[in-house]
C-alpha cells in the first residue's frame, strides 16, 4: 500500500513497485488531466508539482513520492492561469495543456515576474506540437502582470 | 426545391467527381469585414475544458472490464515469418487473448517495412500485453530490404505510375531563357509526433461496434471498420469529442483500430489498444522525403520562360503521391512546364498526409530555385514573383475563385524593405538576411458536409454535426457562425461534434477543408431556423416575415418593435425549432486556391553554422476569416512547424537496415518554446465572392508551405550560401558557405 496526498486529499492505493505516478494518478485515481504523451520523460505532458517543484510523473515511481504534496492540474482548476491559457488561446488539440499549465505555476511561485527570457528557459521542457509557444508566454505574461502569480 | 448536379470535390490536391444535392434558395454572402460575432476574435468554447484537463481524449477512455493491446511490430524491414508461436503468450498472467499473422488482414507473416503489425495481444494490464509480446516465438528469415532509391528507380519500385504533366514545349522555353538555374534540392522525412499517440478503444454493443478514436476523419474510419468487419456502415459508432493532434496523420482506421476491434470482438470485452512513442515514431507516418532536379530559365526583365522538374518522391511501401509538382505547376504564369513524379516504393515505413502535402517539399525547392534566379539576373526576388504572377490557373487557364495574392505581396513590401537595416546589422562572424517565400495550396473544401441546429424555448442552440475538432478551434467557429445567423451570443450556442451517431455526415479535417465545409452547412441550418424563427414571430406579432430580423437575442422589426427570442420559442413550450444545413458546390469552372506570403529574417554564424530565425511576418489569403484569435494561432502553429522542418527535425533511417533511429523525442528534435522567434502575421479578410455562403477557406495548411523556403532564402541574402537541403543542420550551412566560397574563388581566378 503507498499513501498519497494528491491535491489536498490523502489517498491510499495499492500499487505495484512499478507503477508510475502518473499511471497512478490516471488509473488508479482516475484524474486523467495529467497525460502521457511520450512515457519516457522527454515531453513534459505528465508535469506535476511535488511540493511545488515540477517533476515529470512519468518517470517518477509513486513509491518514490512519500508524503510529498502532489498537485495536478485538477488542483489548479481555479489557477488565473487557466482563465488567461484560455483568453491568450494558448491551448489548440489541449493535450500538452494541462502540463504546461503545471509547470508555469511553478514558475510563477518560484519567480512572480519572469522575463520573456526565463519564461522561455522554464518552459522548454514542455512540447507543444500545435505550436501555441506565442501564447503560452503572452499567457504567464498576462497572469505576471496582473501579479496573481502566487 | 433540390437539384442533383455533379461537382469537382477536391482533398490535398486530388480531384473526384461527385454528386451534391444543392437547394436553391441557397442564403447570400454576409457583407465584408467583422459581423456581430464571425471576423471578430473569439475565445475556444471548450478552452476551460481543454486548459483544466478536463477534455476526455481517446487516452482518457476507461470502460469497465477494459483490456489493453499491444502489438508485435516486425523488427526488421524485409523479412519473412517461418514459424511463430503464439501459445506462449497465451499463458502469460493477465493474457486474455492472442492473434497472429491469420487472424486478421492487418496482421502479417511478410513485413515490408519496420514496424509492420505481425501479432498482438489483449490482457488486463498494458505492462501485461507487453510483456507476453516477449513471449512470442518467431522465426524470422531476413530479407535484403530495397532502400536506395536509384536502385528502386532502376527497378521501377514504384506505388504508383510515374505522373507526367507538359504544357508548351520546354525546350522552346529555355531557348528563349537569358538566364538558366539548374539545381538538385532535398527534403527530408519528418514525423508528425502529435502528443496524443495514435489509439483507439473498442467495444462492441451487440451487433454494433463502438469505436472511440483518436481522428481526423470518424466517417471516413467507420466506413473503414465497417469493410473490415462486413458490418453495415450504421453499425459501426465512431466517437472523437476531443482530440490530441493529427497533422494529417490520423485521417484513416489505422491497425491499431482493426487490432483492438477483432480482440474486443474476441474477448467480449472492451480493448484499448495505444501506440507507444516509440511505434508511433516508427509506424504512423511520415512526410515522406524527396530528391527534387529543377531547372528554371527566364528573360532578363524576370519572366519566366521554362521550368523542368523531375520529383523523387520516396515513399516507403505504401502510402499515394503527394502533390509535389503543384507549386511548379500552378504559382506562376510559365508557358513552358513539364514535370515528373515518381511515387518511389522502398522498404521503410510509408508516408501520410503531413499538413500541405507535396507543396511543403515543392514550393521549398521553387521558391529556392526562383531566388537563386533572381539572383543571377540580378532582380528584386518579391518583383520577380509579381512579374510572374499568374492571373488565372495556368494549367487549364480557369479563372481563380478569389485571389489576393498582389495584396499580400503589398502587404509584405515594408516587411521585405527592412532587409537593408536587417542586413546591417550583420557583424563579425554574425551574418543577417531577409528572405521571401511564397505560398500558394488548396483549402476551399468542398461538399457533402451537413448540420443540424435546434433551438429550444429558452433561446439556446445546439448546432449538431459530426465532425472533428482536431485542436484548430473549428468547434467554435461553427458556434461563431452559428450565432451570427441566429442573431444570439455565442454563449447560447452549443456544437456537439465527435459522435457519428450524433449527427450528420461531415468532412474529413485535412486538407484544410473543416471550415469551408462544415461552416457553409451549419449557416445554411441556421438559416433554416432563423427563417423559421421570423415566420412564427410574424405570425405572432401580425407582421411582414420580410421586416424581421434576428440580432442580439432578439427578433427586430423594421419599425422598431423588438422581442427577446425566447418569446417566440417560449411559445412552442417543449417544442423545438429545427433546421437542416447542406454544403452546396464549389464554384463551377473555377480554380479555389489560397495564398499568401512570408518573409523570415536570420542570423547565421558563418563560422560555426549556427542558425538563428529572429523574425517571420506572414501574410495569407484565406477568404473570410470566422475567428481572427483561432486563425493567428494556426498561422503560429503552422509557422513553428515549419521551423521544425526547416532546421531541426529529421527521421533518420539506418541505410543498411532500414530501421528508424529517431525513436524517441528526445533523438528526434522537435521546436521547443525556446525556438520560436517573432511572429508577425495578418490575413487579407475579404470574402471569396464565389466560394459558398460564407466565403472563407480553410488556414490549417497555408502557413506551413512558404517558411522553409524563406528561411533559406534569409540565409542566401545574408551569406552568398545556396542552401538546397532540409533539414539546415550546421553542416549544410558549412557545407554551402563552402561551395559559396569556391565559387567566388573560381570567379576571381577566371
Amino acid at each position: 500500500m503507498v499513501e498519497l496526498n494528491v491535491n489536498g486529499q490523502a489517498y491510499e492505493l495499492d500499487a505495484p513497485v512499478e507503477r508510475s505516478l502518473a499511471e497512478a494518478l490516471r488509473h488508479d485515481l482516475g484524474l486523467t488531466g495529467t497525460k502521457i504523451a511520450c512515457d519516457e520523460g522527454h515531453c513534459g505532458a505528465c508535469t506535476v508539482q511535488l511540493d511545488g517543484v515540477p517533476v515529470l510523473s512519468c518517470i517518477t515511481l509513486v513509491h518514490t513520492v512519500g508524503d510529498r504534496e502532489v498537485t495536478t492540474i485538477e488542483g489548479l482548476a481555479e489557477h488565473p492561469l487557466v482563465e488567461a491559457f484560455v483568453e491568450a488561446d494558448a491551448t489548440q488539440c489541449g493535450f500538452c495543456t494541462p502540463g504546461q499549465i503545471v509547470s508555469a505555476s511553478a514558475l510563477l511561485e518560484a519567480n512572480p515576474n519572469p522575463s520573456g527570457d526565463e519564461i522561455r528557459h522554464a518552459m522548454a521542457g514542455n512540447l507543444c506540437r500545435c505550436g501555441t509557444y506565442p501564447k503560452i508566454e503572452r499567457a504567464i505574461h498576462a497572469v505576471a502582470a496582473h501579479g496573481e502569480g502566487g | 426545391m433540390a437539384r442533383l448536379i455533379k461537382t469537382e470535390k477536391e482533398v490535398e490536391g486530388r480531384y473526384t467527381e461527385q454528386w451534391v444535392v444543392v437547394e436553391e434558395d441557397a442564403l447570400e454572402q454576409w457583407p465584408e469585414g467583422p459581423l456581430q460575432t464571425v471576423g471578430r476574435p473569439a475565445t475556444r468554447v471548450d478552452g476551460l475544458a481543454r486548459a483544466r484537463g478536463e477534455a476526455r481524449y481517446t487516452q482518457d477512455i476507461r470502460l469497465p472490464g477494459m483490456l489493453h493491446a499491444a502489438v508485435l511490430r516486425s523488427p526488421h524491414a524485409r523479412a519473412r515469418v517461418k514459424q511463430v508461436d503464439l501459445a506462449p503468450a497465451r499463458g502469460v498472467l493477465g493474457v486474455r487473448e492472442v492473434i497472429g499473422p491469420d487472424d486478421l488482414a492487418v496482421l502479417t507473416d511478410e513485413p515490408n517495412y519496420e514496424g509492420q503489425a505481425i501479432a498482438a495481444v489483449a490482457a488486463d494490464t498494458n505492462g501485461q500485453a507487453r510483456a507476453a509480446l516477449d513471449a512470442i516465438s518467431i522465426e524470422w528469415e531476413l530479407l535484403e530490404p530495397l532502400l536506395d532509391v536509384d536502385q528502386a528507380l532502376r527497378q521501377e519500385s514504384y506505388v504508383d505510375d510515374p505522373k507526367r504533366y507538359e504544357r508548351g514545349d520546354v525546350e522552346r522555353g529555355f531557348a528563349e531563357a537569358d538566364a538558366i538555374v539548374e539545381a538538385e534540392y532535398r527534403t527530408q522525412s519528418v514525423l508528425h509526433n502529435a502528443l496524443e499517440t495514435h489509439q483507439s478503444v473498442c467495444e462492441w454493443e451487440g451487433d454494433t461496434l463502438v469505436v472511440y478514436t483518436s481522428t481526423q476523419f470518424l466517417w471516413g474510419v467507420r466506413d473503414e471498420v465497417a469493410g473490415a468487419f462486413d458490418l453495415p456502415k450504421d453499425k459501426v459508432r465512431v466517437i472523437c469529442r476531443f482530440m490530441g493532434g493529427g497533422f494529417g496523420a490520423k485521417g484513416s482506421a489505422g491497425d491499431y483500430t482493426l487490432i483492438a476491434a477483432e480482440l474486443a470482438r474476441r474477448t467480449g470485452r472492451p480493448v484499448h489498444c495505444r501506440l507507444d512513442r516509440r511505434e508511433e515514431n516508427v509506424n504512423s507516418g511520415n512526410r515522406n522525403p524527396t530528391i527534387q532536379k529543377l531547372r528554371l530559365g527566364a528573360r532578363a526583365d524576370g519572366t519566366l520562360t521554362a521550368i523542368d522538374a523531375e520529383y523523387q518522391c520516396l515513399l516507403g511501401w505504401d502510402g499515394w503521391l503527394p502533390p509535389t509538382a503543384g507549386p511548379a505547376q500552378m504559382l506562376y504564369a510559365c508557358d513552358h512546364v513539364r514535370t515528373l513524379e515518381y511515387a518511389v516504393r522502398l522498404n521503410a515505413p510509408p508516408m501520410d498526409a503531413f499538413r500541405a502535402p507535396g507543396f511543403v517539399e515543392g514550393t521549398f525547392g521553387l521558391e529556392c530555385a526562383l531566388d537563386e534566379l533572381a539572383a543571377k539576373l540580378d532582380l528584386d526576388p518579391l518583383e520577380l514573383r509579381r512579374r510572374n504572377h499568374a492571373d488565372h490557373d495556368p494549367m487549364d487557364e480557369r479563372p481563380f475563385s478569389g485571389k489576393e495574392l498582389m495584396e499580400c505581396y503589398r502587404r509584405a513590401e515594408p516587411h521585405w524593405e527592412r532587409r537593408h537595416e536587417v542586413r546591417a546589422r550583420s557583424e563579425g562572424p554574425w551574418k543577417h538576411g531577409v528572405g521571401i517565400a511564397t505560398q500558394l495550396w488548396y483549402g476551399g473544401g468542398g461538399p457533402p458536409s451537413y448540420a443540424w441546429v435546434r433551438l429550444s424555448g429558452d433561446g439556446t442552440a445546439t448546432v449538431l454535426t459530426a465532425m472533428q475538432d482536431i485542436g484548430t478551434g473549428t468547434r467554435t467557429a461553427m458556434a461563431q457562425i452559428a450565432a451570427e445567423e441566429l442573431g444570439l451570443p455565442i454563449e447560447r450556442v452549443t456544437v456537439e461534434l465527435g459522435d457519428t451517431a450524433h449527427g450528420p455526415y461531415a468532412t474529413v479535417s485535412g486538407g484544410s477543408s473543416t471550415t469551408p465545409s462544415v461552416g457553409p452547412a451549419v449557416r445554411a441550418a441556421a438559416g433554416d431556423v432563423a427563417r423559421q424563427v421570423r415566420e412564427i414571430a410574424a405570425q405572432r406579432f401580425d407582421l411582414e416575415e420580410r421586416v424581421l430580423s434576428l440580432a442580439d437575442g432578439k427578433v427586430n422589426s423594421a419599425d422598431g418593435g423588438s422581442w427577446p427570442i425566447e418569446e417566440i420559442t417560449g411559445l412552442l413550450e417543449d417544442g423545438q425549432i429545427l433546421g437542416n444545413g447542406a454544403r452546396g458546390p464549389n464554384p463551377a469552372g473555377m480554380r479555389v486556391m489560397t495564398y499568401g506570403i512570408q518573409v523570415a529574417e536570420v542570423a547565421v554564424d558563418i563560422e560555426t553554422g549556427e542558425i538563428m530565425v529572429e523574425r517571420i511576418y506572414a501574410v495569407h489569403d484565406v477568404g473570410r476569416v470566422i475567428n481572427p484569435l483561432g486563425a493567428e494561432s494556426q498561422i503560429e502553429g503552422g509557422i513553428i512547424q515549419a521551423i521544425g522542418h526547416s532546421l531541426s527535425e529529421q527521421r533518420l533511417l539506418d541505410p543498411q537496415s532500414g530501421k528508424v533511429l529517431t525513436r524517441t523525442l528526445d533523438a528526434y528534435k522537435l521546436p521547443t518554446i525556446a525556438d520560436v522567434p517573432e511572429i508577425v502575421s495578418e490575413l487579407i479578410d475579404v470574402p471569396d465572392a464565389h466560394l459558398t455562403n460564407l466565403g472563407s477557406k480553410g488556414l490549417g495548411e497555408p502557413p506551413i508551405v512558404p517558411t522553409a523556403a524563406a528561411i533559406t532564402n534569409a540565409i542566401r541574402d545574408a551569406t552568398g550560401a545556396d542552401v538546397r537541403s532540409l533539414p539546415i543542420t550546421r553542416e549544410e550551412i558549412l557545407h554551402a558557405l563552402r561551395q559559396a566560397r569556391d565559387r567566388e574563388a573560381t570567379k576571381v581566378v577566371a
